[in-house]
């Protein structure tokens, strides 16, 4: 085996333009699968990072039953029973099975300091809320679960909203004016950065009720928990579902969503497009293919008298046939592995010049690409290779 | 006496017994030979002659293994060679057969030590020892000193004693050689007969050489002439020939 691989690289040093630009289609082919199977991945990647870090193991109620699992955004209601913070007083004396439950209120005003103003939402929540949500307090307090009991006008402030209304000055203690109440900050959060295009940052928590009453709401948005552990998502699922549901008279008004349900719809959107990258990519590589076979074929035509001669001094048809097929071989997977590397070097460029897009290399690309262009290989050699098994010698030796 | 070494009792290297060959040209059939009956024993030394078309070089390569009957039989070394499959006849031209080219079909951009060397790779010999083999070989023909040299650079004359160097490579029983001293001049036509003379004598090869050059024919033991298709003559060369 090894020396027809050498004998191939032999053949095709012979002649090392026409190889070289033979290997340039599979070396182009497998460097779009690399690349643009790596913007997939990367996108993938992005997505799952980014949803994980807004909160492990997430459950969140939202209001009116779904037939259809998975989706977001707004959705048609087919109840008229709200979410309210009973319901999340019941979930927190009843559920076993969940670490924390917070409701939302969400708003959106002008918030005033001062002489400065800027628009921005706000969000009505309770006191478990940032550590469902992995947000930190970076000076001052959360709003406390005492905050919600008594309704206190008390906010928590995003760094973006800290830094637009206070500049450098000190913003705890000071009084602010949340869509015209009156409250006082108790606390500015950790940087978040940007996620998915949205500044986390640009935000401002007070306590549920208090938002209920400021923003004249008699029920929730949604209220968000987490199961205990990864392995207890769907009990704890089934849980929440059986207390609400006794909450009223055994009818589902409600829809529960996971985090993977999320995660599995962003998954099921890269996947498709991946999917998608990779066809367009493979038709790249079948012209490569293609131009293997015909510089193959090409070669068994010049090399006819060779094969005769081969014949008469006792090759088989199988060694003719495998001294073809290999060189095609080894012309499809050179081309793979340069292509490959030039791919792992533009990933790597990329990720050094531009981290923000968002690239990714993973093995299995790299397996893929040279798999399939093993395989490309194989493909256009069968023809070629077997012509010139099947070749006659004696026509072969006469060939001019 | 050891029965072992009585030649007699082994079959003649070629049989050849009834030959027909015919081919398909358009919607009929051509009959290019028929009829043709000889045998050849080992350590003979034949020239097979005759016109143009006359089918000699059809015959060659039936004696070759290359081609099989329509009819009648080809025996090598006892072997019917209708009988074998492709792999079988593969082994057989390369253990018991070496041919030499009137245009020498050397592989390009190839040293003569690896042309010399490649019908021991369908043997199955190493790498190591072909080299060795090879060597040998190029030694035979007194071209050692030219082992590294791809046929580019080397003279008509040359590359056909490398060309019989992987002829005897194997050590076949039969040397082919089909209008061997065709591209070659005179002076350098007589030395490579020379050679074949040598290694006839030698190695006790069985040499049969196709030609249609008086001169060359005039020196070998035995010349089977064919004409149309069929054995016109078989005997001793004369001077008319």
């Amino acid at each position: 085996m090894f020396e027809h691989i050498l004998s191939a690289l032999l053949a095709l040093t012979a002649n090392k333009i026409r190889a070289g630009l033979t290997m340039l289609g599979v070396v182009i082919g497998v460097l779009a699968v690399t690349l643009l199977v790596s913007v997939g991945d990367g996108a993938r990647a992005y997505l799952d990072q980014t949803l994980s870090s807004l909160g492990t193991n997430l459950l969140t109620v939202q209001p009116g039953k779904r037939e259809t699992r998975g989706g977001f955004g707004p959705h048609g209601s087919t109840t008229t029973r709200p979410l309210t913070m009973d319901d999340v007083r019941a979930i927190e004396r009843q559920a076993t099975l969940l670490r924390g439950v917070s409701p939302v209120v969400t708003g959106g005003g002008t918030v005033r300091f001062e002489n400065r103003q800027r628009d921005t939402l706000v969000f009505g929540v309770g006191a478990s809320f940032p550590e469902l949500r992995n947000m930190d307090v970076d000076v001052g307090t959360f709003v406390r679960e005492e905050d919600v009991s008594a309704r206190r006008r008390v906010a928590v402030v995003g760094r973006t909203v800290a830094r637009e209304l206070f500049g450098t000055e000190n913003p705890l203690g000071k009084p602010i004016r949340v869509a015209d109440g009156r409250f006082r900050v108790v606390g500015i959060l950790e940087a978040k950065g940007t996620s998915l295009g949205f500044d986390l940052d640009d935000l401002v928590f007070i306590p549920a009720t208090t938002a209920m009453d400021l923003f004249g709401q008699d029920q929730l948005a949604q209220i968000v928990t987490a199961a205990r552990s990864k392995t207890e998502v769907a009990a704890a699922v089934e849980e929440l579902r059986e207390v609400l549901m006794r909450r009223r008279n055994g009818e589902e008004t409600f829809t529960i969503q996971s985090q993977d349900d999320l995660i599995g719809v962003f998954g099921s959107l890269t996947d498709a497009m991946t999917a998608a990258l990779l066809a367009i990519a493979s038709v790249s590589l079948l012209v490569g293919g293609i131009g293997i076979m015909n510089i193959m074929l090409v070669s068994v035509r010049e090399r006819t008298r060779e094969i005769g001669v081969r014949r008469a001094l006792g090759a088989t048809r199988q060694d003719i046939l495998l001294q073809f097929l290999i060189e095609a071989l080894v012309l499809a997977t050179l081309g793979g592995l340069l292509g490959l590397a030039l791919g792992g070097g533009v990933v790597a460029l990329v990720n050094a010049v531009a981290p923000d897009i968002p690239l990714l290399l993973s093995p299995w690309i790299a397996a893929i690409a040279f798999g399939a262009s093993f395989v490309v290989g194989i493909v256009s050699g069968v023809v070629p290779a077997r012509r010139a098994a099947l070749l006659n010698p004696v026509e072969a030796l006469r060939y001019e | 006496m050891s029965a072992a070494l009585d030649l007699s009792l082994a079959p003649p290297l070629v049989q050849v017994d009834g030959l027909e060959r015919r081919f398909r040209v358009g919607e009929e059939d051509v009959t290019v030979l028929r009829g043709v009956t000889f045998h050849i024993a080992r350590g003979e030394y034949v020239a097979l002659t005759g016109p143009s078309g006359s089918g000699k070089s059809t015959l060659m390569y039936q004696l070759g293994c290359l081609d099989t009957p329509s009819a009648g039989s080809v025996r090598l070394a006892g072997y019917d060679i209708s009988t074998l499959g492709d792999a079988e006849l593969a082994a057989l031209r390369n253990r018991f057969i070496g041919f030499v080219f009137q245009s020498f079909n050397l592989l390009p951009r190839t040293s003569a030590v690896d042309n010399v060397a490649m019908p021991l790779r369908y043997a199955g010999v190493g790498l190591r020892e072909r080299r060795q083999r090879a060597r040998l070989a190029l030694d035979r023909v007194s071209l050692s000193h030219r082992a590294d040299y791809s046929p580019e650079r080397l003279s008509g004359g040359e590359r056909q004693r490398i060309a019989i160097a992987r002829a005897i490579v194997t050590n076949p029983e039969l040397l082919l050689c089909d209008e061997p001293t065709g591209n070659l001049d005179q002076k350098v036509g007589r030395e490579i007969i020379d050679l074949f003379e040598a290694l006839n004598r030698d190695l006790g090869v069985t040499l049969v050489i196709v030609t249609h050059d008086p001169a060359v024919a005039r020196r070998t033991r035995r010349v089977i002439r064919i004409v149309d298709g069929q054995v016109e003559r078989d005997g001793p060369p004369t001077e008319e020939l």
